[in-house]
């Protein structure tokens, strides 16, 4: 179902328009890699906070109350280019092991995301200044550098096809892996 | 130029980068995880120059804390990025982003460690006109260069 619905998606008007213009394309992917210095990096100074790594001495709610909103801001271009990418050859995305890695660590990252501000960050009075950030904190920054380093990591080999669904013969794992529909081998 | 680069793109490094599956699009991955080591780095006292961002911190302070992870950062482009060349370093020679962008590179890089620096450690009184054009100049520079870097790969 989900197949034929990107199915669907990748033959309207403006997913062909897109795919096919030379230069359409390739602004939006550049803004897609060049918004990850200020999503990802001001994401990294506030993990590098938490584990109490540098700028122990500012307090950890600057960077949540005062630094988050630059990095939500990348975050919704990054939501916005990515989206514009995936419409544009949406079955390319559906079908590619590396994506489907990319998405798994993105529940991950948003998990943690949740978690944290929904428990750790509520009694951030207590360890607001100076210090090292308690156990909770750090964790949730490890696991942040972690998932988004291997979403940066698993989106650029998204343009690698080692495992694409046209490319056969694939290991058993890989088709499943991916969602290829592989027909089966004639007797 | 040109034997010069045929040259690099010659050796046994650029060979081996070369013909591997694997270690071009890795080391891909670690010069944009090195983005965004640089990304955080700069942009947190870039917008702090600007007025934005951690204002409560004192421009001279986030500068000093903030420089050894962007030279990490810049070591890490450095180190990766040579690697990338070299591995095709004649593609790059025709290449006329690779052109721009080793054009604005050395410009940034001269631009961070002696201008910027040097304007955030003296800028105990907070943002100023002096603060805000040197964090323009220096997002301007480096947007330049990480845009020249991605066209690299667009117009092979």
């Amino acid at each position: 179902m989900i197949l034929s619905f990107l199915q669907w998606l990748g033959e309207t008007p403006w997913s062909i328009a897109l795919h096919e213009s030379q230069y359409v394309w390739s602004v939006v992917e550049t803004a897609h890699v060049v918004t990850l210095a200020l999503f990802v990096g001001t994401a990294a100074a506030l993990d590098v906070r938490l584990l109490g790594a540098a700028m122990v001495q500012v307090p950890a709610s600057e960077f949540t109350s005062r630094l988050l909103p630059w990095t939500r801001a990348g975050f919704a271009v990054m939501v916005l280019t990515g989206g514009l990418l995936f419409y544009a050859t949406p079955i390319t995305y559906y079908q590619s092991l590396f994506f489907r890695v990319k998405v798994l660590l993105l529940c991950v990252a948003a998990v943690n995301i949740w978690y944290f501000h929904g428990r750790t960050h509520r009694g951030i009075a207590s360890w607001n200044v100076g210090g090292r950030p308690p156990r909770a904190a750090r964790i949730a920054a490890i696991v942040s550098l972690v998932s988004w380093s291997g979403i940066v990591v698993a989106g650029r080999l998204v343009a690698y096809n080692w495992f694409a669904c046209d490319i056969q013969p694939q290991p058993a794992f890989v088709n499943w892996a991916s969602g290829c529909v592989v027909p089966p081998p004639s007797p | 130029m040109l034997p010069f680069f045929e040259g690099i793109e010659g050796t046994a490094l650029a060979q081996l980068i070369r013909t591997s599956l694997w270690l071009f699009p890795v080391i891909e991955a670690a010069h944009l995880l090195a983005l965004c080591a640089i990304g955080g780095a700069l942009i947190t006292v870039d917008l702090r120059l600007l007025g934005a961002g951690l204002t409560r911190t004192a421009i001279p302070d986030l500068a000093r804390e903030a420089r050894p992870w962007l030279m990490a950062g810049v070591a890490a482009m450095l180190a990766t990025g040579t690697l990338l060349f070299v591995s095709e370093a004649v593609k790059c020679y025709h290449n006329p982003f690779f052109r721009v962008k080793m054009s604005i590179l050395p410009v940034a890089l001269l631009f961070t460690f002696l201008v910027r620096q040097r304007v955030a450690r003296g800028a105990q009184g907070g943002t100023s006109m002096r603060t805000r054009v040197t964090a323009l100049v220096s997002l301007a520079l480096w947007l330049g260069v990480a845009i020249a870097g991605r066209w690299i790969g667009f117009s092979s």
